[in-house]
C-alpha cells in the first residue's frame, strides 16, 4: 500500500509541474487560438529571474516572485509587439512558427545570461517531506498543488464572469465579428500574451524548488504542459489540471510497475489512446473546436 | 579618397606585411569541442582551458621559441558537425595533431577520417571504445578516465564495507548508458548483484517512483549515474525519502555547484571523484598537487568558475601534445610515438598518466578518490 502511495505522490509532484505549465497554453489560446510553444520559455524565466531575485540580490520572497512575475510579464508584452502585432498576414500557422523563433531566441539570451547551469531555491516552507502511511510527499508540492487550484479558479472566473475574459474569448472565436461589437482586438491579443506570460512565470517560480531550473528546459516543459492541454482538451483550465495528474501518475506507474525505461513512452501510447476516441480532450467539446479556425 | 583614409590604408598594409615578416609560422593545434547544444557543459570549461593554455605558453615563449596557435572548432554537440570539422582541421588548417571531441559518439564518428589522415588525436570523452581493441586505434588516444574505472573504485569501497547487493539508477543519455553498461560488466569481478536497475530522462523532475523500487528490492545501496540537474534531484529524492542506505553518485558528481543546489541533502553522499576537485584536501607530496592548484586557481582567476574534471580533461591532452612537439618537433609521426611511449608516470589532472602500446588511456581505478560529501564540502575516504 505505501508502495502504491509512494508512486501516486511521485506521479503528483511530476503532473503537478505538467499541470501548471498547461495552464499557461490556455490563455492565449482562449484570445488567440495560438499555440504559444515558447511558454516553456515563459517559466523557465520565472523560476531563474525569482533565483536572480531572491538569492542573487537577497530581496525578500514576496518582492522577488512578484518583481519576477511582472518582468515575466513585461516579457510578454514585447513578444507580442516585437513579433506577433508586425505580420501583417494574420496566419495561425505562421504565427506558430513565430512563437518557436521566439522559443529559440529566449533560450539564447538565458544561456547568455544565466550560463548552462541548473539553479534552484529553498522551497516556500521548510521542513521534512510529510509522510503520510508510509509515503512521503513533498511539502513543494502541496504548494504546486495548491497554487495550481487558485491559479484556476482565478481563470474560471476571469474568463467567465468579466467582461474582459469573455471579450477575449470572443476574439479567438471569430475576429472580425468581435471587431464589430466594438472590441479591441489588438489589446485583448496584447493582454493574453502578458497573462499567459505572467502565469508561466507563477509555475516556474513554484516548481523550480522541485525540478530546478536551467536554461534549456522551456522545450521539455512545453511539450509535456502542451500534452496535458490537449488531454485535458485546449482551452479548458480544469482539463490541462486533469490532463497534467493523469500523465504524471501514469509516468510513475509506468515507472513502478513496468519499467521506468518505458515511463514516456507508455503516457503518450495512453494519450494518444485517449485522444483517438475523444479528439478534442476529455474535458473539450468537439462542436467548439471545429468552430475555431485551429 | 580623404588623404587620411590613405594614410590609413598605407599605414595598415605596411603594419600586415611588417608583422607577417617578423612572426614565426606557428604551430597549429586543432580541437573540436561541444562549445554549444547538448554537451555544451562538456565544451565550455574545455574551450576556456586551451584558451588560457595557448596563453601562458606564447607569453612564456612558445614551444622553443615557436607561437603556438590552437584551432578551435564546435561541433554543436553533434557527430556530422564534428566530422566536417575534423575535415576542415586536417584539410584547411594542416593541424598537427587534434584534441577532442568532447562526447563519446562524436570522438567515434570522427576516428576513421583522422586515422586515414594520419595524425593524432586525444579525444575529451570517456567510452572504453574510443581507444579499444588498440590495434585499430594507432593515432587514438584519450585523457579522460575509463567509465570501468570509476565503477571499479566504487565497487571497491563496497565491498570494503560489506556491501554486495546494489540498486543502480540511470539517466537515458550517451552518459547513463555506458555507466550503466559498465556497472553491469564489473559486478562479475567484484562479486556485485544489481537488484534493481532503473532509468529516468535528462530533464524528469522526481526519482522518487524509481528510489521505492530499489529500496523494495533489497538493496544495501544505491549507485546513481548521470550529470546534470538528474543527479542533483535524485540526491534530494533519496534525503526525503529517508531510505537509510548510502548513495553512491559517479565521477560526474565532483562539482560543487551540486552541493550547492542539493543543501543538506548532499551530506553523506559518496563518489569517486578526480583529485582535480579535491587537490586542496591532497598531501602537499602528492605528485598531482602542485599542477591542479595552478590550473584550479589560474582557471578560476580568469573565467571566475570551476574548471571541473572536464576542462582538465583538455588541459592534460593540451599538455601531451605540446610537451611532445617540444622534445621531439611538430612532426605528427613521432608526436604520436612520444605520447605512446614516453607518457610514463606523468602526473595531470586527471591522474598519473602510463601510456604504452597496450593502452592508450593510461589510467585505472586509482585516478578516483573516494569522496564523501560532509558539512558542505568534500572530504576524502581513507
Amino acid at each position: 500500500m505505501s508502495v502504491f502511495l509512494q508512486f501516486l505522490f511521485s506521479g503528483l509532484t511530476i503532473g503537478a509541474v505538467y499541470a501548471m505549465v498547461g495552464l499557461g497554453f490556455n490563455i492565449i489560446y482562449n484570445a488567440t487560438s495560438i499555440i504559444n510553444l515558447a511558454q516553456g520559455e515563459f517559466v523557465v524565466i520565472g523560476g531563474l529571474l525569482m533565483w536572480l531575485f531572491s538569492e542573487s540580490m537577497k530581496l525578500p520572497f514576496l518582492i522577488s516572485a512578484l518583481l519576477a512575475i511582472l518582468f515575466t510579464g513585461l516579457i510578454g508584452l514585447l513578444m507580442e509587439r516585437l513579433t506577433i502585432r508586425p505580420v501583417k498576414k494574420k496566419d495561425l500557422l505562421l504565427m506558430i512558427m513565430i512563437t518557436i523563433a521566439v522559443s529559440i531566441v529566449l533560450r539564447g539570451l538565458l544561456m547568455f545570461k544565466f550560463g548552462k547551469d541548473p539553479y534552484t531555491y529553498n522551497p516556500f516552507t521548510e521542513g521534512d517531506p510529510i509522510n503520510i502511511y508510509g509515503a512521503y510527499i513533498q511539502q513543494q508540492t502541496l504548494w504546486v498543488i495548491g497554487i495550481t487550484s487558485l491559479c484556476i479558479i482565478l481563470m474560471y472566473l476571469f474568463f467567465n464572469k468579466t467582461m474582459l475574459g469573455k471579450a477575449m474569448k470572443a476574439c479567438a472565436v471569430d475576429p472580425t465579428a468581435a471587431r464589430i461589437t466594438g472590441i479591441n482586438v489588438e489589446r485583448m491579443v496584447m493582454i493574453s500574451f502578458v497573462m499567459s506570460a505572467m502565469m508561466g512565470a507563477v509555475a516556474g517560480i513554484a516548481v523550480t524548488p522541485i525540478t530546478l531550473m536551467e536554461y534549456d528546459r522551456g522545450p521539455m516543459l512545453a511539450v509535456k504542459g502542451f500534452c496535458a492541454a490537449i488531454m485535458g482538451g485546449l482551452g479548458r483550465g480544469r482539463g490541462s489540471v486533469i490532463g497534467g495528474f493523469i500523465i504524471g501518475i501514469l509516468e510513475s506507474l509506468t515507472a513502478g510497475y513496468i519499467h521506468s525505461g518505458a515511463k514516456d513512452a507508455v503516457a503518450l501510447i495512453i494519450m494518444l489512446i485517449i485522444l483517438f476516441f475523444r479528439p478534442a480532450g476529455i474535458f473539450g467539446s468537439k462542436t467548439i473546436i471545429d468552430l475555431r479556425r485551429f | 579618397m580623404h588623404f587620411s583614409s590613405l594614410i590609413i590604408v598605407v599605414l595598415s598594409f605596411l603594419l600586415i606585411t611588417t608583422s607577417g615578416l617578423q612572426a614565426k609560422e606557428p604551430y597549429k593545434i586543432g580541437a573540436i569541442l561541444s562549445i554549444t547544444g547538448a554537451a555544451s557543459f562538456l565544451g565550455e570549461p574545455e574551450k576556456n582551458t586551451l584558451i588560457m593554455l595557448k596563453d601562458q605558453i606564447n607569453k612564456a615563449g612558445g614551444i622553443n621559441g615557436t607561437p603556438v596557435e590552437v584551432v578551435i572548432e564546435d561541433s554543436k554537440s553533434d557527430e556530422t558537425q564534428a566530422v566536417l570539422a575534423a575535415k576542415k582541421l586536417i584539410e584547411k588548417d594542416k593541424v598537427i595533431a587534434i584534441i577532442g571531441p568532447s562526447t563519446t559518439g562524436e570522438s567515434m564518428a570522427v576516428i576513421p577520417i583522422v586515422t586515414a589522415a594520419q595524425l593524432p588525436l586525444i579525444s575529451c570523452a570517456a567510452g572504453a571504445g574510443i581507444t579499444q581493441p588498440v590495434s585499430e586505434r594507432y593515432w587514438i588516444f584519450k585523457s579522460p578516465q575509463y567509465d570501468t574505472s570509476a565503477v571499479e573504485a566504487i565497487y571497491t569501497y563496497l565491498k570494503k564495507n560489506g556491501m554486495t547487493k546494489v540498486g543502480i539508477i540511470t539517466i537515458s543519455t550517451g552518459f547513463g548508458d555506458s555507466g550503466r553498461k559498465a556497472l553491469i560488466e564489473m559486478t562479475g569481478k567484484y562479486g556485485i548483484t544489481i537488484v534493481a536497475d532503473e532509468r529516468y530522462g535528462p530533464k524528469d523532475s522526481d526519482m522518487t517512483t524509481q528510489l521505492t523500487k530499489i529500496k523494495n528490492a533489497g538493496a544495501q545501496a544505491v549507485i546513481n549515474w548521470s550529470v546534470g540537474p538528474g543527479q542533483v534531484i535524485v540526491t534530494k529524492n533519496w534525503h526525503s525519502l529517508k531510505m537509510g542506505i548510502p548513495l553512491l553518485q559517479s565521477h560526474g558528481w565532483g562539482s560543487k555547484k551540486n552541493i550547492e543546489l542539493a543543501g543538506k541533502a548532499a551530506e553523506g553522499v559518496i563518489a569517486p571523484l578526480s583529485r582535480l576537485v579535491v587537490w586542496d584536501k591532497l598531501s602537499e607530496k602528492h605528485p598531482q598537487k602542485s599542477l591542479l592548484k595552478r590550473y584550479s586557481s589560474d582557471y578560476e582567476a580568469r573565467f571566475k568558475s570551476e574548471p571541473g574534471t572536464f576542462g582538465g580533461h583538455a588541459y592534460d591532452a593540451f599538455m601531451m601534445i605540446t610537451e611532445a612537439i617540444k622534445k621531439v618537433g611538430p612532426d605528427k609521426q613521432k608526436v604520436r610515438d612520444y605520447i605512446e611511449n614516453n607518457i610514463k608516470n606523468w602526473p595531470g589532472t586527471g591522474g598519473i598518466f602510463n601510456m604504452s602500446p597496450s593502452d592508450h588511456c593510461g589510467l585505472d581505478k586509482d585516478a578516483f578518490e573516494m569522496v564523501v560529501v560532509k558539512n558542505g564540502d568534500w572530504e576524502i575516504l581513507k
